[in-house]
């Protein structure tokens, strides 16, 4: 007996991967305006695979494969984007942005001030960012701290997979330049996802607590969320039960989720594998501080990369933030004056 | 140690590479070894009466144009101003060559193309005054707002024309620049993008002989700024600047060319600045009189003031006519820049983001408390 049941989205494993593609490939769907553009974007389905397909579903016109030139890849987006287009740019790997940074911050970020509202540029510019992965020189830099001192710019970080679909949703449809850093090393993480019914897209600008606790608060974002969740699940066995808050965006900064947990706990950890000397850490904790100072048993703590370049894959272990770093950290919230 | 004695050398098979063939035929590309001239040359029989009268009004309203500019500053009325006095034929044909929904990419030198593209003079002038970045709306106007960082507005030009023309419509940008600025990567990314895609726009090198104060000498090694056109794979032209008759012809058979799906031109227009980089310049450190009293003999104006009076197209009352409407041009910008601008210093925080972040919010609320106790 054969039965016939309506066809129904079913969550399969999915990695952030496909779901950054399909948030691409459903966002060109829905509106002609949106284009892909970039290094390898095209044919090759770009060097991560993320925009596979896209060429082959809507042609060479709305995922195309530029010449290698990040600054003309970019400056190329502001026209485009001036004559009605949603541009959506790829720029392979963090290192290989900076050519583009004059004009990322000399007009990209100031194109609505400048022109007091009157042409906003609804950009798109994902990079891929980070450690983690084994890479040389120049394919593991964390460079946020450049994109979050820019103002003009929105920064957005995915964690898991159903963010990755539905904050690249939102930054697509935002009308303002996003700068979507993608957490390389997370590429490749999988959670039981369904294109058929992602997550509701989020506004941009809104934190989660992705772990409820009482002791302390692990304040992250990105590529430092799994190890986060993972450290805290280490610290019950020495007694700690610590709330982990995924950041998700960077500006804006959503002060009030964080400042709400760490009141409840009363300590707080800033995680990320950027250095910390003028990472994002550093502004995070001074927010905290100034917030939370009567609610705080201890000092603000930061567990960041070190302040080199960042160094050789056989060494990258040592640089980047792990559990047990976190849980020595942890450790000195115990503050005693 | 010859090439026989290096290690491995000659022992094995000789890799024979497949016969190089050029993509593009670069003769036809390659830029006239003189600039291209019509005044005071045969080809100045061909003109178009009424259109030279209208270039001749043209000019002389934007002499009076750089005049007043330059008097602006002199009173305090302008933060600064980079003249384009001995460049207004450059700036005058960009402007009229263009159909009303073509894009012009100007150079925070440009103001005067904007002017003649039909921008209001104060508007045009709002960044240099201080009142602002921009005066004027884009999209209304279709110019892009004066760049100031070099070169950095063309490969905008590259993308909207290429953006028009993925939505199928007929329109061309021009993108201004000096010869400092071709010495920028951002020209370079420009021009072959453009290429590459077949982008409809025209670029418009005015090179006028110094980057503030070096020389272009110091600047390029190429015979000419046209030359580099053919590396990218599109026509580069070299006209005399000074010679609105020739500018006007190589940039409407640019544009037509644009239009027509035929790709992007680059045009050097070899001309002079008369006056200094700005009112902050000193030009007398790096130049000679002799030297800038010998383009004077090559003026703009002059040149073509001369032809039409002898072919009998402009008579006394025609200059006069001429003179007036610019000097009424400058009477309304001197009335436009006389009234002080009235600003809103909490719109410091308007236009950052669509949506104003809390961070901002805060920092508006403290501003907001500091004006209030100041008017205590």
């Amino acid at each position: 007996m054969t039965t016939t049941t309506a066809a129904r989205p079913v969550a399969k494993p999915a990695t952030m991967a496909q779901a950054l593609g399909r948030a691409m490939r459903d966002a060109m769907a829905e509106d002609p305006t949106v284009h892909v553009m970039g290094e390898d974007v095209g044919t090759l389905g770009g060097v991560f695979r993320i925009t596979d397909g896209l060429a082959k579903e809507f042609g060479d016109d709305r995922c195309t494969d530029t010449p290698l030139a990040e600054a003309g890849i970019l400056g190329a987006a502001v026209g485009m984007a001036m004559y009605g287009l949603r541009p959506v740019v790829e720029m392979q790997f963090d290192a290989f942005a900076y050519p583009a940074f004059e004009q990322l911050i000399s007009h990209v970020a100031k194109m609505r001030n400048r022109t007091r509202g009157a042409m906003p540029l609804p950009i798109t510019i994902r990079v891929p960012y980070g450690g983690g992965i084994g890479g040389v020189e120049h394919h593991c830099d964390s460079s946020e701290a450049y994109y979050v001192a820019t103002p003009g710019l929105t920064v957005v970080t995915p964690a898991t997979v159903e963010d990755a679909y539905g904050l690249l949703r939102a930054s697509i449809a935002s009308d303002d330049p996003v700068i979507f850093l993608e957490p390389k090393r997370l590429y490749w993480s999988k959670a039981d996802w369904s294109p058929e019914t992602p997550a509701a897209v989020p506004g941009i600008g809104k934190a989660l607590v992705r772990r409820a606790g009482t002791s302390a608060t692990l304040i992250t974002y990105g590529p430092s969320l799994p190890v986060c969740l993972e450290a805290a699940e280490a610290a019950r066995e020495e007694g700690w039960d610590l709330e982990v808050v995924d950041l998700r965006s960077l500006v804006p900064f959503d002060e009030e989720t964080v400042v709400a947990s760490v009141r409840r706990t009363g300590r707080a950890v800033v995680v990320h594998e950027a250095g910390g000397f003028g990472g994002p850490g550093a502004e995070i904790a001074a927010r905290v501080t100034e917030r939370c100072f009567h609610h705080l048993e201890a000092p603000v703590l930061r567990v960041t990369g070190f302040d080199i370049p960042y160094p050789p894959p056989m060494l990258e272990k040592h640089h980047l933030p792990g559990v047990d770093r976190i849980l020595d950290t942890v450790a000195r919230l115990q503050w005693e004056n | 140690m010859t090439v026989q004695e290096l290690p491995g050398a000659g022992a094995s098979h000789r890799f024979t590479p497949p016969a190089w063939s050029p993509r593009t035929d670069a003769a036809p590309l390659l830029p006239d070894p003189e600039p291209y001239r019509v005044l005071g040359t045969p080809a100045a029989d061909g003109l178009d009466p009424e259109l030279m009268r209208r270039c001749y009004a043209e000019l002389v309203r934007g002499r009076r144009y750089n005049a007043q500019a330059t008097a602006l500053t002199k009173q305090g009325r302008l933060a600064v101003y980079p003249s384009t006095v001995g460049q207004e034929a450059c700036e005058i044909a960009a402007a009229m060559v263009l159909e009303e929904r073509d894009w012009l990419f100007p150079s925070y030198r440009d103001t005067l193309a904007a002017v003649a593209r039909g921008l209001d003079p104060v508007q045009a002038l709002t960044l240099l005054r201080g009142d602002w970045h921009t005066g004027y709306d884009p999209r209304e106007h279709r110019i892009a707002p004066l760049s100031t960082p070099l070169a950095t507005q063309l490969p905008h030009a590259v993308g909207l024309a290429h953006a028009a023309r993925l939505r199928g419509d007929d329109v061309v940008a021009l993108a201004m620049v000096g010869d400092g600025g071709t010495s920028e990567g951002d020209f370079h990314e420009a021009m072959n993008f453009a290429a590459v895609w077949q982008a409809p726009v025209v670029f418009l090198v005015q090179n006028n002989g110094f980057a503030i104060s070096v020389p272009l000498a110091k600047q390029t090694a190429a015979p000419t700024l046209a030359h580099k056109a053919v590396g990218y794979g599109m026509p580069g032209r070299l006209v005399d600047g000074n010679d609105i008759a020739a500018m006007h012809e190589v940039l409407s058979e640019a544009v037509r060319r644009a239009r027509s799906g035929g790709g992007p031109t680059m045009i050097e227009a070899v001309t002079y600045r008369m006056e200094a980089h700005t009112n902050a310049d000193d030009a007398t450190r790096y130049r000679s009189d002799a030297e800038v009293e010998a383009w004077k003999a090559h003026d703009p104006v002059a040149l073509l003031e001369r032809e039409l009076t002898a072919r009998g197209l402009l008579d006394a009352e025609g200059i006069q006519a001429a003179k007036d409407a610019a000097d009424a041009m400058a009477a309304a910008l001197r009335d436009g820049m006389n009234a002080d601008p009235v600003l809103d210093p909490m719109d410091l925080f308007a236009h950052v983001y669509e949506e104003q972040t809390d961070r901002l919010r805060e920092q508006a609320e403290m501003l907001r408390a500091e004006l209030e106790a100041g008017n205590e």
